[in-house]
């Protein structure tokens, strides 16, 4: 925030600010209004608005008069307003505000965000708002300067980027995307910038006092592919995986080259001459860069694992190490002019396998959310700016610079992307084709970054520089309107492979792992210590230190394919109480053939009784004990606020839920009582027990009830506690109930209420099975010094 | 520096090519290799396999050291197993990992797609009756998590439980209570595994710049017409590398100043 009040305040003249506040109040409002029009917008917004608007115009006055008479002594000030007070915090509120509405806003128009992308829409509202806010006749704040882009807007897109990078295809195709974002980086870089010195000597053209080293420069500015603007065109036109990783990949990873080149090229523009030792430092320099960044990067991604291992009983801020470390680390990174973005991307993705093992689930979706938020909101932010700031800069038009650059940029990539594929493709298993090729030369989008670079020119250096930020803006405009308009239809026409949008299956999962350890396998028995070999090698030295280092409790044991499993299960239960409980569910769920249908026939129809639980006179009497406590438990603890857990969440309605679930709970305790009286054997297997659920749900109701009710005991589980405390009741009784509650589920329509147990509860305690039932679990989740809740375990069956 | 290495018979190497697709610089590593794992016999046995030490830590490592003896896997319609194989039907095996060609039509992909996932299926399918049964996929399984200790066990039940349940969703649809799924036919296993795009995954890249050309090397040296004993060297660069002249010049660099005079 401090950067931002420095920011925004040195440029401001002071007497205006006021009133550029109300003239971005008023131009929401008007915008709002056209969104009214169109369909639904919150109107408590707008009133809310126009009261704190009318309050600045009572403001202003008052200090008037306050700072006339400030010797005489004069009524208190029942009602005074400061607005300088606020301002910083305020239009930066209003900026946001105004971002959100707007993406809310283009979603409420039906076709138009089908044809045009948003990022296209974003840079029109931003033109528009440049424009209001100049016929106004105020200065047209410098919104999208340097420090602001490269310390508050471009850290949460990258980290949201890094954290969800998809490894595998990564690390599959690193060859090709480090080629293209090196040499290929490096190609246009200087392929633009000497053709461009070239022109500008051309007679005629007026060009002839720009210099070599500035023309490098430029190139090297306009060369690189901007992650922000990939993204937001890529993430509509959902291409196939392997296209999005390399134009994607090569985004991210071109950012060292760039601030090598931005850094060398700037520097002699200022000492003249480029010796060969320069140049050799300039390489070293980027291995340095990028090398250095990847480690500071990874060390803060370390840590931030290492960390995560210790917060099971905090776990309100557990999202908040991630962020914090991730921005440490782009911080850190750029200390030191190493790539900041580099180091974001290490970060994310070094932490992310270890973090998610440890933090609990609700943690995960709060960090999922966030990312997803921030990166949201900066990337519309900045593509709002980028339009205001193009109303904003003082513009040199010159035809010539800017045509020869847009036409040298189309050109010079898609040379080297042919190029380069030519040479790589001698290397690839899985060819690029031309048609791929094409799509990556034409997703090679320019965008803010290379705005925020040209911005970050001295003037003094570079008299030209008016000149290269309307050139970069042109460029940026040409990539992202022209290209990003026309990519969608010619992915189209081309009929390019799109993206599949099933979800992965356990089948595919299994044979996944099943043909990673063949193909070691199989390159052992060759002798041939490809690239399998050297994976399944640091696999297993991941798995035997470093997990263990930074997993805690147990959890490092457990194999990807078992916690992918857990995964999917947890998120069918999900979905199955989502979904009401007693709708189909989506096809995710094979509720259609049961268990019974696969399993050998040699069990014959069970004997009801066999399959109820067994229990003592004495343990009876516990359960249901227990179950009146808990109860009265939760009744107590919804009333005790914690400001440091979720318990009390005064935003939902969780009281009226818990009345309802309560009544259920008791109803439960009947069936209990029912079906404990009668004596039972153990059920030997869960899925025996599940093939017969599913058989007959009607005669062996209080068997289901059973296997639900029995487990419901341990809700307290959800409650943060140390992940040692798993049992192995647990373990077993998870995988049989997550089947049997998906094949249960769909003929319990009363009982909805009470679905908590299914996979994830089983799934190392604090894997809150509350999730299943959002109301009441987050009602029963209070950390609070129950020793009990141990206690309750041993009497599972 | 020049290895003296004995050229193959041509026409038998012609043969094989023509058979299996690879190169004859690829036969002729897999060629040393297959030398260098049965110790100089004809044939390959189930405990050289099982004696090299990098596949060891591997958990499926039976079911692969059964996939060379697997005589479906021979491209004759065999059935059973066999106690050794000769080279030939080792390269027919590792054919099954050929990298696919650039420029294949949609029918040559789907013929390799085949290819490959019946290779996948032969190895699950062990007593080959043309199903995967729910005890042959839970055996798939648990050999996959049999590296994970205690913890694997029931865990590998319950996925192999799942996965069999989703195949018969997929393939089967609505089945009524008493109907019974016998298990994956090769028809429902090519269905459940058409996103995996197997054809461009299922490989190994046999480049011509192989690592076993450096690593197990044996080199003799003729004498006036004599030839001297074998010896195995790991180090070293290929006769013909751009490389050696520059070694060759850092290694005869000291003589120079030692032989002055």
């Amino acid at each position: 925030m401090s950067v931002w009040s420095k920011i925004k305040r040195a440029p401001s003249p002071p007497h205006s600010p006021p009133s550029r506040g109300l003239l971005l109040l008023v131009m929401l409002i008007f915008l709002e209004g056209t969104v009214l029009t169109l369909g639904a917008a919150s109107s408590p917004d707008i009133s809310a608005q126009d009261n704190t608007g009318g309050h600045d115009h009572r403001g202003i006055a008052g200090s008037h008069d306050h700072t006339n008479y400030t010797y005489t002594k004069k009524a208190f000030p029942v009602l005074s307003l400061d607005y300088h007070h606020i301002q910083v915090p305020f239009e930066i509120s209003l900026w946001v505000l105004l971002a959100s509405l707007m993406k809310l806003g283009f979603h409420l128009i039906p076709r138009l965000s089908s044809i045009v992308p948003e990022s296209c829409l974003l840079i029109v509202v931003g033109l528009l708002v440049g424009g209001l806010i100049k016929l106004a006749g105020e200065e047209v704040p410098p919104v999208l300067d340097s420090n602001l882009f490269f310390l508050c807007l471009l850290p949460p897109i990258i980290l949201d980027a890094g954290y969800f990078l998809p490894i595998r295809p990564f690390m599959e195709n690193i060859g090709t995307i480090l080629m293209f974002a090196v040499v290929g980086t490096l190609w246009n870089a200087f392929f633009v910038g000497g053709l461009l010195y070239a022109v500008c000597q051309i007679e005629g053209t007026y060009l002839s006092q720009v210099e070599l080293l500035p023309c490098l420069l430029f190139g090297s500015i306009i060369s690189a592919v901007d992650p922000v603007a990939v993204l937001a065109v890529f993430e509509e036109i959902h291409i196939n995986e392997l296209l999005h990783i390399l134009v994607f990949g090569e985004s991210l990873l071109n950012d060292a080259v760039t601030v090598v080149l931005y850094h060398l090229f700037e520097e002699y523009s200022g000492a003249g001459e480029v010796t060969p030792m320069d140049v050799v430092l300039g390489v070293i320099c980027f291995l340095i860069v990028s090398l250095g960044g990847i480690a500071v990067g990874a060390i803060y991604g370390i840590l931030a694992a290492f960390t995560s291992r210790f917060t099971s009983h905090t776990r309100v801020i557990e999202p908040l190490f991630m962020f914090v470390y991730s921005y440490m680390a782009y911080l850190s990174a750029e200390m030191f002019h190493l790539s900041g973005i580099m180091a974001l991307i290490a970060c994310g993705a070094v932490m992310r396998p270890y973090v998610e093992a440890n933090i609990s689930h609700k943690s995960h979706t709060t960090v999922k959310y966030f990312l997803k938020m921030w990166s949201s909101v900066s990337e519309t932010l900045i593509f709002i700016f980028l339009g205001v700031a193009t109303v904003a800069g003082p513009h040199a038009w010159n035809w010539t610079f800017v045509s020869v650059t847009v036409i040298l940029c189309l050109v010079s990539r898609v040379i080297g992307v042919v190029g380069l594929t030519f040479i790589i493709n001698k290397f690839r298993i899985v060819k690029l084709t031309t048609k791929d090729q094409f799509i990556v030369a034409y997703g090679g989008l320019r965008g803010a970054i290379a705005f925020s670079l040209g911005y970050l020119l001295d003037k003094d250096l570079f008299p030209m520089r008016t000149m290269f930020l309307t050139a970069i803006i042109t460029e940026i405009f040409f990539t992202v309107f022209v290209q990003g308009m026309t990519i969608k239809p010619l992915v189209d026409l081309l009929a390019v492979k799109k993206k599949q949008e099933a979800k992965r299956s356990i089948n595919e999962e299994i044979h996944t792992q099943f043909l990673d350890h063949l193909l070691t396998g199989i390159e052992d028995i060759c002798g041939h210590y490809g690239h399998h070999h050297w994976k399944d090698k640091l696999n297993r030295f991941n798995k035997k230190y470093i997990k263990k280092c930074l997993i805690a409790g147990e959890r490092y044991k457990e194999p990807q394919l078992i916690a992918f499993y857990h995964k999917m299960e947890f998120k069918q239960a999900i979905e199955l109480v989502e979904s009401g409980g007693g709708v189909k569910l989506p096809s995710a769920v094979p509720s259609q053939v049961s268990m019974q249908n696969i399993q050998p026939k040699k069990l014959p129809p069970p004997v009801a009784e066999r399959a109820l639980p067994q229990f003592t006179k004495g343990r009876e009497e516990e359960i249901r004990k227990i179950l009146r406590s808990n109860l009265q438990k939760t009744r107590q603890r919804l009333r005790s606020y914690n400001r440091h857990t979720l318990v009390a969440d005064p935003f939902e309605d969780g009281w009226n839920d818990f009345l309802l679930k309560k009544q259920r709970l008791i109803e439960l305790e009947k069936k209990m009582s029912n079906y404990l009286t009668v004596p039972g054997a153990i059920p030997d297997s869960p899925t025996m027990c599940r093939a017969r659920l599913a058989s007959d749900p009607n005669a062996f109701y209080n068997i289901k009830a059973s296997s639900d009710g029995v487990p419901t005991i341990q809700v307290d589980l959800a409650s943060p506690q140390s992940p040692d405390s798993v049992n192995m009741l647990n373990e077993f009784s998870k995988e049989g109930q997550g089947l049997g509650q998906r094949e249960g589920g769909a003929d319990r329509d009363e009982d909805q209420g009470l679905m908590m147990k299914p996979a994830g509860k089983g799934e190392k305690g604090e894997e809150e099975g509350g999730n299943k039932n959002p109301g009441l679990m987050r009602c029963l989740s209070d950390p609070g010094p129950s020793n009990e809740d141990e206690e309750d375990e041993p009497f599972l069956p | 520096m020049g290895a003296l290495q004995s050229l193959p018979d041509e026409p038998e190497y012609r043969d094989l090519s023509e058979k299996t697709g690879f190169s004859f610089e690829q036969i002729g590593i897999l060629h040393k290799r297959f030398k260098q794992l049965s110790h100089n016999e004809d044939t390959l046995r189930r405990d050289d396999l099982n004696t090299i030490p990098d596949l060891s830590c591997n958990p499926i490592r039976t079911q692969i050291i059964e996939a060379f003896f697997d005589k479906r896997n021979f491209h004759q319609n065999g059935e059973g197993t066999v106690q050794e194989i000769s080279f030939e039907e080792f390269l027919v095996v590792m054919s099954h990992f050929r990298p696919p060609a650039l420029d294949m039509t949609e029918e040559q992909r789907e013929i390799i797609r085949r290819e490959k996932l019946r290779f996948l299926f032969n190895m699950h399918d062990t007593d080959n009756d043309g199903t995967i049964t729910l005890e042959e996929y839970r055996h798939v399984v648990e050999e996959l998590l049999s590296r994970s200790g205690a913890l694997g066990k029931e865990t590998a039940k319950g996925i192999a439980d799942a996965a069999m349940l989703e195949v018969a969703s997929i393939s089967m649809g609505h089945m009524e209570p008493d109907e019974f799924y016998e298990g994956i036919t090769f028809e429902h296993f090519l269905k459940i595994l058409k996103d995996i795009e197997i054809e461009t995954r299922m490989n190994i890249r046999f480049l011509n710049m192989d690592t076993t050309n450096l690593c197990n090397r044996t080199q003799s040296v003729r004498v006036n017409g004599c030839l001297s004993g074998e010896l195995s060297s790991s180090t070293g660069s290929p006769q013909g590398s751009v490389f050696s002249s520059l070694l060759y010049t850092l290694y005869t660099d000291g003589c120079r100043s030692q032989y002055e005079n």
